[in-house]
Order: C-alpha cells, then sequence, then structure tokens
C-alpha cells in the first residue's frame, strides 16, 4: 500500500513531459544568454525555421519519419524489456537491403519494387537484430552490450562494403551507385504536383505515410494481438509468461526482429526516399535520439508521433538557427537537443515524486471537501 | 511479574508502548481509524486481524515507515515522534519482518552488525560485536553460530539472527510481523519458548499474526483489528479462538469446513519417480511417485521450500523434470519433453501459483488482461486476428461476479486489487475452466478468513463435481480441512502419506521434520 494516488493519464502522459520541455527549454535559454544572444529570439527562428513556411514543414515531417520509425523500433523492443540500442546498425544494415534490392533487382517494376524495397529492408534489418536476440534468449548475453557491439560490427562492415563492394569502379567517394529512378519512393511535393495541388519541395516523401501506417500497425500489434499481449506480459514479467505457457525467448527474439525491421524502415525514407544511394553513415544517430522519442512518447505510437515531431522541430528549426545567428553554431544546436534529450528522455522522472505528492494532496482535499 | 502488570489499567506502570487516537488513510482508504493501543512492558501481546483489517500498517506507523495523519505515540510514558526507523530503534524498537531483511552470503555476525559497524575500520566493531552477541545469546538461549553464512541456515535460524539483530540495537520492544508463516510447527513452538524467554528477561513482544492458535498459545493480551479499526482488547486466558475470530470478521465463521467423503474414481494424474532440479542444478524433487484420482483432493504438506514449490512448477509445465513420468489420463505429460504449461492447459490442467505476485498475474495489467493469463490463444477471445477485448471483458465481468472480486471494474490496475481480491481472479481464471485437474498452491495466502472460507468451498465443489485436485500449502490447517490423502514432502522427497482421517498437526510436523512416519506415529503414540 502506498501513500499516494494514481496519477491521471493527462499528468502521467500529458502534463509531466510538458513540464519536462519546459525546463529543458528554459535551461537552453540559459545557455542561449550566456553567448550573449537573446533567448525569445532564439525560440522566434526556431519555431519559424520549423513551421514558418512550406518547405520549412516539409523538412520537419521528413526529419520526423525518422524519429517515427527508430522511436517505434525502440518501444516494440522495450514493451518485451528489452532495451535495444542497436536501432542504428539495424537500420544501417536494413539500408544495405534496400540498396541491394534495387540495384539488383531493379528489372521489377515500380508498385512490386516499393513493396520489394520494404521487404529487402526488413529482412536485413531484422536478420541483424536476430543475433543479439539470439543471444540474449539462448545464451543469457545482454542485449544492452551486444546491440551497442553490433552497432559497431554494422559500422565496419558497411565502410568494407562500400569501399570494396558497392563503389562504382572509378568513384573516390565510398557510396554505392544511384538507384533507378523508377525505384525511388515519390517526393509528397511531386505527388501533390500530380494532383494539381503546388506545394514547395521538399525531402518529404511517401516514408512518411508509411510511418503513419506503421505506428497504427504497432498500435494493434501491441494492444491488439495475441503475439502483442504475450510480448507484453514477457516485458512485464517473463515468470508470469513461463507460468503461462509463453516462452519468454521466443517473444524476445519475436520482438527484437520486428524491433530491427521497424529501424530499418529508416532506410527507405533516406535511401529510397532521399538520398537516392548508399553512403556512410546515413543512419546519422537517428537510432539513438529514437530512444529519447520513444521513452518521451511513453512507448505509445501516438506519443511517439508527438515525440518524433518535437525532435523533427528541433532538427529543421535547428538547422535554420544556426544559419541565421552566426554566434548558434551547429554545436549549439546540438546542445540544445541533448537538453531536451537530457530532460524529457534521462530525467524522466525527475519531477514525477513531486508532482504526485501535489496531485494526492490536491486530491485528498478535494474528497475531503466533498465529504462535507 | 508480567501477570501483574497483564491486569493492567489501574496500575501505576506505565505501558511499554501506547498509541492514541492513530489515524491513517491511504486515498480513499481508512487504513487505521481512531487506534488506541496499550501494550503492558513485559508482556507478549498478540494482534489480530483479517488481511487489510491494517495491522501492518499500524505497526509500519509505530516502527516509523510510515506518518499517522492524526494520534500520537508514547512508549515508556514518553512521547515519540517516530519518523523513521532509525526513531524507533532509538527508541528501543525493533521489527522483524514477515520477509527476512538479510545478506543472505553475510555470516550472522556481519548480519548483526549491519548498519551499527561502529567506525571505520570493521575489526573493532565486529570484536565488541562478537562478545555481545555472546552475551545475548547466553542470556536469551538463542543458540546460533556468529561465523554460519546465513544463507546456510535453516529459516527458523535465520529469523533467530533477525531477533538477535533488534536485541543487538538495544531493542527493549520487539514487533514480529507474522513470523511462523514459514516454520514448521516444532520451529514455531521453539520461537515461542524463545519469546517466553524473552518476556522473562523483562522485554515486551508484540506478535501480529492471523493464527489463532498462535495467539492462544502465546500471548497474555490479545487485541482485535478489523476494517482499519480497533474492535476489541482481551486478555487471552479470557477468550478463545471462536471469539476472535467472530471478531475479527464480525460474523461467525466455520473454521473447520465440513464436506462429504470422497467419492475417488479413475486415476487422473499418475507420478513416477519424478526428479526435478532448480536453475543451479540442485535436485529438490526426489523420486516422487504417487498419484491423484478424480474426485479427490490430494494435499502436500510441508515446509515451505523442501521441493513442494518445484513440484507444482513441473506438474504444471514450468520446469522439466530430469527424471521420471508424469502421466495424465494415461498420456505422457512429462514436463520438458514437449509439453509446455500451454500443452497442459489445453489438456485440462489448471495451475494456481504459489506465488501470485511472481507468477499468477502481471501487476502492470489491468484485471481484464490479467484474466486471461494463459488462456489468451482460447478461440472465444478471438476476433480474426486480433483480440476480442469486449468479449475478454464480460468475461472478466462473469468471472468477478462469480467469485466476488471487488472492485468489479475490469479495466482497473491488477495492482490495485488487495491480495485477497487478486487471488480471487486467479482462482476464478483457473477454475471456471472447469479443468480434468487443478493444481493450487497456497490458495488462501494472504486472503481474508471470509474470502477463505469461500475458496475453500470451490476447491471442494471442483472434487465434488469428479475433478482431481492437487493441493500444496504450508497451512496445515488448511491441508487438514481440505485434503482427503496427504502426502508430506521433507527435503524433495515425499516421505510418507496419512489419511486425512488419521492426520493430526503433531504426526505431520514430525513428518515434516523428517521423522520417519512409521517413528512419527510411534512418537504420537509415547506422548
Amino acid at each position: 500500500m502506498s501513500t499516494t494516488v494514481q496519477l491521471p493519464r493527462w499528468i502521467d502522459v500529458g502534463a509531466l513531459p510538458l513540464l519536462n520541455l519546459l525546463l529543458a527549454l528554459v535551461v537552453s535559454g540559459l545557455v542561449v544568454l550566456a553567448i550573449g544572444e537573446n533567448p525569445a529570439e532564439v525560440v522566434e527562428i526556431l519555431l519559424y525555421g520549423a513551421f514558418g513556411y512550406e518547405e520549412a514543414w516539409g523538412y520537419t515531417l521528413y526529419y520526423t519519419t525518422n524519429f517515427i520509425f527508430t522511436g517505434l523500433a525502440f518501444a516494440v523492443a522495450f514493451h518485451c524489456g528489452l532495451f535495444n540500442i542497436g536501432a542504428e546498425g539495424q537500420a544501417y544494415v536494413g539500408g544495405l537491403g534496400v540498396t541491394l534490392a534495387a540495384l539488383y533487382l531493379d528489372f521489377l517494376p515500380f508498385p512490386i519494387m516499393l513493396v520489394v524495397g520494404m521487404l529487402a529492408a526488413m529482412i536485413f534489418g531484422a536478420a541483424w537484430a536476430y543475433i543479439p536476440a539470439y543471444l540474449q534468449a539462448r545464451r543469457g548475453s545482454h542485449i544492452v552490450i551486444t546491440t551497442i557491439m553490433f552497432n559497431f560490427i554494422a559500422s565496419s562492415l558497411m565502410v568494407y562494403l562500400l569501399v570494396n563492394v558497392l563503389r562504382p569502379e572509378g568513384s573516390m567517394t565510398p557510396e554505392s551507385e544511384q538507384i533507378a529512378e523508377n525505384l525511388r519512393l515519390p517526393f509528397i511535393h511531386d505527388i501533390a504536383g500530380a494532383l494539381g495541388i503546388e506545394m514547395a519541395s521538399s525531402p518529404l516523401n511517401l516514408s512518411f505515410v508509411y510511418a503513419i501506417l506503421a505506428s497504427v500497425m504497432v498500435w494493434l500489434f501491441i494492444w491488439h494481438t495475441r503475439w502483442g499481449y504475450a510480448i507484453r506480459t514477457v516485458g512485464a514479467n517473463a515468470v508470469a509468461a513461463t507460468y503461462a505457457g509463453i516462452e519468454p525467448g521466443r517473444f524476445i527474439i519475436i520482438a527484437m526482429m520486428i524491433s530491427g525491421a521497424l529501424a530499418s524502415f529508416m532506410a527507405l525514407n533516406e535511401i529510397m526516399g532521399v538520398q537516392h544511394r548508399l553512403l556512410i553513415d546515413f543512419t546519422a544517430g537517428y537510432g539513438f535520439v529514437g530512444i529519447a522519442v520513444a521513452l518521451m512518447g511513453r512507448n505509445h505510437p501516438f506519443g511517439i508521433f508527438l515525440a518524433a515531431l518535437l525532435f523533427g522541430m528541433l532538427y529543421q528549426g535547428g538547422a535554420e538557427l544556426s544559419f541565421e545567428i552566426p554566434t548558434i553554431s551547429n554545436d549549439m544546436v546540438v546542445v540544445i537537443q541533448g537538453l531536451v534529450i537530457l530532460f524529457t528522455g534521462a530525467m524522466e522522472h525527475m519531477f514525477r515524486p513531486r508532482v504526485t505528492k501535489m496531485y494526492t494532496a490536491w486530491r485528498l482535499r478535494r474528497d475531503a471537501q466533498e465529504a462535507v | 511479574m508480567h501477570q501483574m502488570h497483564g491486569t493492567g489499567e489501574t496500575g501505576a506502570v506505565q505501558p511499554a508502548i501506547e498509541l492514541r487516537g492513530i489515524d491513517k488513510r491511504f486515498g480513499a482508504v481508512h487504513a487505521n481509524k481512531e487506534i488506541d493501543l496499550k501494550v503492558d512492558k513485559g508482556t507478549i501481546h498478540g494482534i489480530v486481524g483479517e488481511n487489510g483489517a491494517g495491522k501492518s500498517t499500524l505497526m509500519s506507523i509505530l516502527y516509523g515507515f510510515y506518518q499517522a495523519d492524526a494520534g500520537t505515540i508514547h512508549v515508556d510514558g514518553k512521547l515519540c515522534d517516530i519518523k523513521g526507523s532509525e526513531d524507533a530503534i532509538a527508541a528501543g524498537i525493533g521489527m522483524v519482518h514477515q520477509h527476512f531483511m538479510l545478506v543472505e552470503t553475510f555470516s550472522v555476525l556481519e548480519n548483526v552488525i549491519l548498519g551499527v559497524e561502529g567506525g571505520a575500520v570493521l575489526r573493532d566493531g565486529v570484536d565488541r560485536a562478537r562478545e555481545e552477541l555472546h552475551r545475548l545469546e547466553r542470556e536469551y538461549s538463542l543458540d546460533i553460530d556468529p561465523d554460519a553464512i546465513v544463507g546456510d541456515l535453516s529459516v527458523g535460524l535465520q529469523q533467530r539472527v533477525e531477533i538477535l539483530k533488534a536485541l543487538f540495537r538495544g531493542a527493549e520492544i520487539l514487533i514480529l510481523d507474522e513470523p511462523t508463516g514459514v516454520l514448521t510447527p516444532q520451529e514455531a513452538d521453539h520461537l515461542f519458548r524463545i519469546l517466553e524467554t524473552l518476556k522473562e528477561q523483562g522485554k515486551t513482544v508484540v506478535l501480529i499474526t492471523h493464527k489463532l492458535r498462535e495467539i492462544m498459545a502465546a500471548t497474555d493480551n490479545v487485541s482485535v483489528m478489523r476494517q482499519g479499526a480497533m474492535v476489541a482488547h482481551r486478555k487471552t486466558a479470557d477468550t478463545s479462538p471462536e471469539e476472535l475470530s467472530e471478531l475479527m470478521v464480525g460474523r461467525k465463521v466455520l473454521l473447520r469446513l465440513e464436506k462429504e467423503q470422497a467419492q475417488p474414481k479413475d486415476t487422473v494424474l499418475k507420478v513416477e519417480n519424478l526428479c526435478v532440479e532448480n536453475a543451479q542444478g540442485v535436485r529438490k524433487v526426489k523420486n516422487a511417485s504417487f498419484d491423484i484420482r478424480a474426485g479427490e483432493i490430494v494435499g502436500i504438506a510441508g515446509v515451505s521450500g523442501n521441493g513442494q514449490s518445484e513440484l507444482l512448477e513441473a506438474l504444471g509445465g514450468i520446469r522439466a523434470a530430469s527424471e521420471g513420468v508424469v502421466e495424465l489420463n494415461g498420456q505422457d505429460v512429462t514436463p520438458g519433453k514437449g509439453v509446455d504449461a500451454a500443452e497442459l492447459r489445453r489438456r485440462g490442467v489448471a495451475h494456481v501459483p504459489e506465488d501470485r505476485h511472481r507468477m499468477a498475474m502481471v501487476t502492470a495489467f489491468s484485471a481484464k488482461e490479467a484474466a486471461i493469463l494463459g488462456y489468451e490463444d482460447d478461440p472465444a477471445y478471438q476476433k480474426g486476428v486480433f483480440l476480442d477485448w469486449h468479449a475478454i471483458s464480460d468475461a472478466t465481468a462473469k468471472m468477478m461476479s462469480e467469485f466476488d472480486v471487488r472492485p468489479d471494474n475490469p479495466d482497473l490496475k491488477a495492482a490495485n486489487f488487495s491480495g485477497g481480491n487478486q487471488q480471487k481472479l486467479v482462482l476464478a481464471r483457473e477454475i471456471m475452466r472447469d479443468p480434468e485437474l487443478l493444481l493450487v498452491g497456497q490458495p488462501t495466502r494472504g486472503v481474508d478468513i471470509g474470502a477463505i472460507e469461500f475458496i475453500h468451498k470451490r476447491i471442494v465443489a471442483m472434487r465434488d463435481a469428479g475433478k482431481a485436485v492437487l493441493l500444496v500449502s504450508v497451512e496445515l490447517d488448511e491441508i487438514m480441512s481440505l485434503a482427503d490423502r496427504i502426502l508430506v514432502m521433507c527435503d524433495g522427497a515425499i516421505i510418507g502419506e496419512v489419511a486425512a482421517s488419521d492426520a493430526n498437526e503433531r504426526v505431520l510436523g514430525l513428518m515434516m521434520a523428517g521423522v520417519d512416519p512409521s517413528e512419527a506415529k510411534a512418537v504420537e503414540g509415547q506422548s
């Protein structure tokens, strides 16, 4: 028995993250002040840069797409009690899958290619996640350690492949060949153009729609299917899972492979959507930020969408910021992003005890009044 | 001397503890309602009540885990503001918790000085502690080897270490929370002798329990709590178990279940030479052989930790057998050989595990999610590829009404139900499947007396409907009142079988301690 009342949902998933976010922005503001700039102006440029005009929206949502995929990837594993640090590597290897499919199966027509590209990414990403998952499930190697290691392995492997195998002859850059035009994901502005709507050009492409669909699928999967139920049981109480006849090892592997597949979708956005070729470090840390996105979004697809939008805004608005105010370098933007991750992700529970206490006191007083 | 104080109220001597108007709320739950309590110096004072009556809350307030919303605590007549366990220790109050707070890899001595090492260099403190410990052992006849590793000691001895810990910290008042739950009857008797010695040396003992037999055997005075309120104070000599149970529940209770003679039919479960090892590879079940027939309840008695848990888990398909064969209705279902918990469920084996929190449910889930654990594959719960939450919600509501689970809200988080209601939900989930074989461990642990009666009736009803039941319990009363045949386990082996009609506590107790059944009966014959 505890002295506290359970927090209502709106505080738990609404007010608390907002409070953390606010604190992150206040501290960021102090840092901005310290280097002699006006925080109000910075916020204004940040917001304008992210949402102020059509093209900005496109960029913000393009970044958001990556964060949705990596956030969902982390969340699915987390529901199974696994801390998957390896989205970065899984997305990287997933990118290899897309590229290989695009380069060697380029005879396929466009709609089939979309599906094949997606499957290739999924298979490669899931396979890369399978090995740490197997080691965790059957050999007890800790998933955090193995997935970190697999990020490094993926990184080295891709450098080797790009330099020695995939680099076209005569090219000096470690990149694959461009994938054929009919195998690229259409940009949203092109789709809109075809429908007769004028839109500013941006990297936002069809994979954003994938991301929304994936969010819905993950929600249905986790809360409305037997496997989702089994995964949550394993995550919440592995002993109870065994008792129920749910073999934890099996669902650890399943959850991790789904996680890896979701992470690999990031490669759809980057490679089929924007870069149109495989290049070094195209994952650019999105896999790691996905952890913060998922934690901030309470591992729920809707929360993840909001958190991903926030980080998309910080990425796009931050880029604008370093462009507009020269004293605010790109590193400064990274500091602000870091503070947001710190306060919303790592220090997620900082205010919880106090808010719980305040809410409890308020409830008790109200109950007492009602009793009178 | 203590008897003189026992008469109490008009005496000039200060009570050791006096609580005045202690009041405590947890949100909407009124856990303690203006509790007044006087515990006379040099007495053993029992506090009884159902689970959830507020006994533990009251003691937690006394020991500083919680702060009362209102009311005062007086120790030896002095007003005490107890904000934490340090304050309680300083006031001379010691507590022996239900779950021991010991470091298993440390020696007895190291455990005793934990937190009061006395200085940065361990050695001086250790030497002083060793002397002090010897004195305490002599004074209270608490024989124990100070250098033994606590993890190697029996549960009874570990409890003694807990008592020593409290005495070492200068406790004058000792609170014991359900101290006999893990002991054999003989060990419990030994504990009561120790408490008697403590009393003779002038210490005050507060004994919290729900076992009326212990209250009658060990205490001088007894206070009864019901639904957060103190409802009666009695001198033990002037009361009876019947009166106390009536006070606890607020109505008359059947202490002994009335049931028809069993009508056993065909063998349902046949266990032959079953051996089970734990995760460390230690053999916990040794060559167990027995069978259970339809229409009978077979009870397994034993001190907890003697292999019953592993046996139950193996039969439930959770733990693999290292040797032996298990047959269900003539078919091989030896655990670990391609048969898991899910397969056993499909074949009509329901399992209520011993440990509700660790195994029977996921406390983070809602009640309806907890209510399908193990049966999530049931076609009735599916709609296409999805789970049919409407059907599940309805099924849960049905379980709740049939087993009187309160509150009857399928969406409430499982953790927010009281222990007894969680247990009723688990029992509902398993029993309402109408299984061929019901495996049930500690069915009434942490459950109110009123609910115990209900649960016992449901288990007997299963038997009368021609089902086979295997009951594992550390409560001898429960085994004796429910089972038709009693198997006694000691150190992993089934050392004997007693028909329920021939069973009594002494014989079972001796067998539980490893005495051969024929000898046990002979000993019983002499005494």
